[in-house]
Order: structure tokens, then C-alpha cells, then sequence
């Protein structure tokens, strides 16, 4: 399997860590020095399916195909802008696809999965062309009186187009499950014989907590994918990790012993962006021209579950 | 012991001499180290000790430290 397109979209509204001051307790100096983040871009008069097509109709004029060339979208997502239908299927009728859609919601994961199973399709001959799609609207998730947690992300969608050939060199997925330290429950609805009614459904995060899986496990996935496809980390032209906190960044590239320039950063303007945080960045990197045929990209990615995933690819672009 | 090699790891981590850290020595006032700090040596100490500790915010000085290592280490 091979990517053959990269796009992606942001909202327009930017929100500096200047203007969360004004309405929560906290200032650019906390939230730079702990999280590495200074702005974030977040909806307001666009949705997330409009943004999500926007993002996929760049990839696929990237890759050079049309919407009815795709066999097959997977959307990442882990709240759109409805319960039902999934966010892909909004998506096919945006970009007029005639494919078979659907979502998957594997956290901050969500792409990294989502290239796993489409290697399988593309492997079993049941796709030739694949878009992938992870968007994600996770300020509409957070509590904004929360300081603890809404400064930390943004929204934004990344999309990729995938076709067979060579590129992926080695996926690693895995699951522990643990409720307690990452989740936000789901509103329970009106039924009059629900007894535990769920009142509060914001993002609730232990940082320590999901530091310290993100952290061992990032580098440990990342060390396992490069044994698997027999290469070593200095050969690796870029690390794209999950835009989560320049603190686990930091951590699991003095465990890699790499060089800062070879960790690409979105996480300073964007915030957090959950599952569309690799695909952006890698189409930023693509479209800046820093990506070549041969190039080999290491991915990894954690999040709520706890899951957690990482890939090689080699770049094989024409 | 255990005081000398957590002095150490936190030397180390604070490019500070070791001399300046005794079992009084607070983690966030004296050291100046967040919950995210805190975090990244307490993984550190783990990995020294071959113990799994939690995050604890109850954490104050050096000496909270070693005796929360000491404690598993005995288990």
C-alpha cells in the first residue's frame, strides 16, 4: 500500500492563548510552557462534514483520481456533527463518491488504524483506491470553563488517498484498556427508565497519566515498527508523532536519540487535533515540498482507550 | 541509597550539581518542577528501581520520594 494523495483543511477562526485569557483563568506563559501550544484553530460558522470534504477533495486532486474512482472511505472520527449517519457518509455526498463509507472511532489513534485496515482491503483485492479521512471537532467535546483541558486542542481534518504498491513497511496496533484516565461519556438521552443518567459529559483527562502511556508506549511502537522493517532510526527522515503535548514530543524523541529536525511540529498553531493531526502534517510536509520518493516516515499515535499505533512508510509518491 | 540515586537521576534531569538536593529539597518550590516533570522522573525511577510507582500529587519533598520508593521496593 502506497499514498498517492495528501490533503487537508483547518477552520479560519484562530484562538490565541492571549484570547483564552480572557474568559479563563490561565495565561500564554502555563499553557506554552506545558503544552507547546500558542494558538489553535476551531469551527464557527463551518461544520465539520464541509471541512472533512474540503480536506478529501484535496487528496484525491492530489493522487489525480476522481470521488467515483474510490472503492472504499474510512472515516476517523470521534464526535461529527451527528450520532447517525457517520460522518463519511456526509463526506461521499460532498465529494460525490459512490463507495462504500464508513466511520471508525479509535481516539487519537483513529489514523494509524485506519491505514491498517486499508492495507487489508487493498491486500485482499477488495479495493483498489482508498480515501482515508480523519476529522475531528473536538472543541465542540470540551468544556470551555475547563482550563485544564480546553486549551489543549483544536480542529482540523487530514485526508489521505491509498492505492497498491510499496510504502507500508510495518503496522503496529495496540489496546489496554482503561476508562479512567481519558473518556467522555455519552448523554444518556430522556428514557424515563435510565437510572444512571449522565449529567456532565465533558473531556475528562488525567495528564500525568496519559503522559506516562503515551510516552513508553510511543517509543516503544516506534523502536518495534523499525525492527519489523529492518530499519534503523537514523534512516528515518521524519517522525511524525501525534500533535498531543511538545512534552511527550520531547520525551519520546530523547528516547529515539533523534534530532529535533526530523520531528515535524503542528501542535504549536494548531493544538491538539486528535486523529487528523498526522495526516495534516504530513500533508504539510508534502505540499512543502520536504517529502521525496524513497524518504522513510515513522508514525505514531496514542490516545483514549488507551490505544495506541505506529507505521513505517516509504514515501513512493509518483 | 536510595536517596543518592534518586539525588542523582534528579541532578541529571535538572543539570543542577548534586549537592544541592537533600531530602528537604521540595519538588516544586526548590526544583521548580511541574506535574509533567514530575511524571518523567517518576518514570526514570521506575526504570532504576525495577518498581511501577503511580503519580502522586501528595509528592512534596525528596524525602516523600524515597520513602514512596522504599515502600515498594519492600513489597
Amino acid at each position: 500500500m502506497r499514498i498517492t494523495g495528501t490533503g487537508s483543511e483547518l477552520p479560519k477562526r484562530v484562538v490565541t492563548n492571549d484570547e483564552l485569557m480572557t474568559f479563563l483563568d490561565t495565561s500564554d506563559e502555563w499553557i506554552t510552557s506545558r503544552t507547546g501550544i500558542s494558538k489553535r484553530r476551531v469551527l464557527s460558522d463551518e461544520s465539520l462534514d464541509k471541512l472533512a470534504a474540503s480536506a478529501a477533495a484535496k487528496a484525491l486532486e492530489n493522487a489525480g483520481i476522481g470521488a467515483n474512482e474510490l472503492d472504499l472511505m474510512i472515516c476517523s472520527n470521534v464526535m461529527g456533527p451527528y450520532i447517525t449517519p457517520g460522518l463519511s457518509c456526509i463526506v461521499q455526498g460532498l465529494i460525490g463518491a459512490h463507495c462504500p463509507c464508513f466511520d471508525i472511532n479509535a481516539a487519537c489513534a483513529g489514523f494509524i488504524y485506519a491505514l491498517d485496515m486499508a492495507k487489508a482491503y487493498l491486500d485482499s483485492n477488495k479495493a483498489a483506491n482508498i480515501l482515508i479521512v480523519s476529522a475531528e471537532a473536538v472543541s465542540h467535546m470540551t468544556d470551555w470553563n475547563d482550563r485544564a483541558t480546553c486549551v489543549l486542542f483544536g480542529d482540523g481534518a487530514g485526508a489521505v488517498v491509498v492505492s497498491k504498491g510499496e510504502g507500508l513497511r510495518a503496522v503496529r496496533l495496540g489496546t489496554t484498556s482503561n476508562t479512567e484516565v481519558l473518556y467522555q461519556k455519552q448523554i444518556t438521552g430522556n428514557s424515563p427508565f435510565e437510572l444512571n443518567q449522565v449529567k456532565d459529559p465533558s473531556l475528562v483527562m488525567n495528564g500525568q497519566e496519559v503522559y506516562k502511556f503515551a510516552v513508553s508506549v510511543s517509543a516503544e511502537d516506534v523502536k518495534a515498527v523499525l525492527e519489523q522493517s529492518g530499519i534503523q532510526a537514523q534512516d528515518v527522515k521524519y517522525f511524525l508523532l501525534h500533535q498531543a503535548n511538545h512534552r511527550i514530543l520531547e520525551a519520546v524523541r530523547s528516547r529515539l536519540h533523534q534530532g529535533k529536525e526530523k520531528f515535524p511540529v503542528n501542535l504549536d498553531r494548531l493544538g491538539n487535533t486528535s486523529s487528523a493531526s498526522i495526516p495534516i502534517l504530513l500533508d504539510e510536509l508534502n505540499r512543502q515540498g520536504k517529502l521525496s520518493d524513497g524518504d522513510i516516515l515513522a508514525m505514531s499515535a496514542f490516545g483514549a482507550g488507551l490505544v495506541n499505533g505506529a507505521c513505517v512508510i516509504q514515501w513512493n509518491f509518483k | 541509597m536510595t536517596f543518592e540515586k534518586v539525588a542523582k537521576i534528579i541532578a541529571d534531569f535538572k543539570e543542577i550539581d548534586v549537592s544541592e538536593i537533600t531530602m528537604q529539597t521540595t519538588l516544586n518550590k526548590d526544583l521548580g518542577l511541574d506535574s509533567l516533570d514530575t511524571v518523567e522522573l517518576i518514570m526514570s525511577f521506575e526504570s532504576e528501581f525495577g518498581i511501577t510507582l503511580e503519580p502522586d500529587a501528595s509528592l512534596q519533598t525528596i524525602g516523600d520520594v524515597v520513602s514512596m520508593i522504599d515502600k515498594e521496593t519492600k513489597k
